[in-house]
């Protein structure tokens, strides 16, 4: 068996559904370089063993991976991860990234609380990215 | 990937998992359970909800074969549930978890391995193993969670098709509920296992089920896949405008669920049709607020007049009910 790469973490309290959840996170792996073309993902069956959450939720979260093109499934071999989604600047120990954390370290200095922060990186985004709102819709 | 639960999505012309046609079974003069129509595709994991005395369990006997129907009919795979075959096929666990209270652990799985063709040893003794069970301690000995994990142990030995769990994991602690809950999806993931499951506590079969039935008072009152009751209804908050116990006039169009009143603030689970009034907050329920909604309101078709009807569900009710609190009762 091939060392699992990607471990997904399911909060069933946080309201957006599991099925979002495996895109999510999965995606997150392939924006950071956590996973790379070739890599192999869990099984379903290793995936709802670890998290408890019914498997055709995974099978399905895994389809439309494959629909966007970033993972393919082979038969009685498993599912690998096709492209990634990761460029050079948003690895973890990029310029922006140290940009970022120098600019959050700032604004908890002055005082601003974790929700400040995150209501000022919003609006930025709002801004920088007017049609990309929709997608929080779903997490009610 | 080459998982039997994905022949779900194909339109395939094999007999559900389980089938009921008007099931209805009476003890003296009361219906246990009545006019139950219910297909239960196979590789599906459906949640069987409604308080005590809804007929979860009446339900479950008849789809095993222990119970004989009064009225109506439900078929295993398209057989009859005590045929031969369908006994092979299928596995319940009673609420009371029935095992030999003198046989070791070890000697009652030896009792599923030579009483069961397909007996899977290995997934039999991994369960017992990680809740490290002593092998020669007498069942009678042990605690209640214990038992259930024995008792899980047999189910799953067992390899069945259609699995149907009553009430499984009452007594046991949430790290070992999570585990078994894991261990259950792991093989439905692997053997495409259809699985009936009934529990009081909301919370825990969210994610888990893909299918949901609510019974109440013996009947069908809502039974749905999952993913369609989500995105089929809105919880809806607003200042109403109305002082009787009519829907608000702003609302009536919508299929209103439920409806409640605590001062001037009206909340309501609603199936829209159409837009929804801008000046009524709007959020997506979670599967235990539909769930909660429709078990503490009577179908609107089992109304005995429209006037009492619109009583019982319109009538103000406080808002008590909080997450923790999520037994129906």
């Amino acid at each position: 068996m091939v060392d699992v790469i990607v471990e997904y973490l399911i909060d069933r309290r946080g309201g957006l559904s599991p099925y979002l959840q495996i895109i999510e996170q999965t995606k997150r792996a392939l924006r950071l370089g956590v996973l790379q073309p070739g890599d192999q993902l869990p099984t379903a069956r290793e995936v709802v063993e670890a998290t408890a959450i019914n498997p055709n939720t995974v099978l399905k979260a895994y389809r439309e991976l494959e629909r966007e093109g970033l993972i393919e499934s082979r038969r009685g071999v498993g599912t690998f991860v096709r492209r990634s989604l990761a460029k050079p600047q948003t690895v973890d120990d990029s310029a922006l990234h140290a940009d970022l954390t120098a600019w959050i370290a700032r604004a908890r200095d002055i005082g601003l609380e974790r929700e400040d922060i995150a209501a000022l990186v919003d609006t930025a985004l709002d801004r920088a990215y007017p049609t990309s709102t929709e997608a929080t819709e779903e997490s009610g | 990937m080459n998982h039997p639960a994905q022949q779900q999505d194909r339109p395939t012309g094999a007999a559900p998992a389980l089938e009921a046609v008007g099931l209805g079974l009476q003890y003296r003069r009361r219906w246990a359970l009545r006019d139950c129509d219910l297909r239960l595709p196979s590789g599906r994991v459906c949640a069987l909800v409604g308080p005590n005395g809804a007929g979860k369990s009446t339900l479950m006997a008849l789809a095993a074969g222990l119970l004989a129907p009064t009225e109506g009919s439900v078929t295993v795979f398209g057989n009859g549930p005590r045929e031969a075959g369908s006994l092979r096929r299928m596995a319940y666990l009673r609420q009371d978890k029935p095992l030999y209270p003198r046989f070791t652990v070890a000697e009652t799985l030896r009792a599923g391995r030579e009483l069961n063709p397909g007996w899977d040893q290995a997934i039999a003794e991994r369960i017992v193993r990680l809740g490290d069970l002593p092998l020669d301690a007498k069942v009678g000995t042990l605690t209640a969670g214990q038992r259930t994990r024995v008792a899980f142990a047999l189910v799953l030995g067992k390899r069945p098709d259609l699995l149907m769990l009553d009430e499984p994991l009452a007594d046991v602690d949430p790290v070992a509920r999570q585990e078994l809950t894991g261990i259950l999806m792991a093989e439905a993931a692997e053997h495409g296992t259809t699985i009936l499951i009934s529990s009081h506590v909301l919370a825990e079969l969210d994610g888990v089920c893909d299918h949901v039935t609510v019974l109440r008072n013996g009947r069908i009152r809502l039974s749905s896949d999952v993913e369609d009751l989500l995105d089929d209804h809105r919880l809806v908050v607003g200042a109403a405008a109305v002082d009787s116990d009519g829907a608000p006039p702003e609302l009536a169009h919508h299929e209103i669920v439920e409806l409640r009143r605590t001062g001037r603030q009206t909340t309501a689970l609603l199936k829209p049709s159409g837009a929804i009034d801008p000046r009524w907050d709007t959020s997506r329920p979670n599967l235990e607020d539909i769930l909660i909604a429709y078990l503490r309101t009577p179908d609107p078709q089992d109304r005995p007049a429209a006037g009492a009807g619109a009583q019982t569900a319109g009538r103000a009710t406080e808002l008590t009910t909080g997450r923790e609190e999520v037994t129906a009762r």
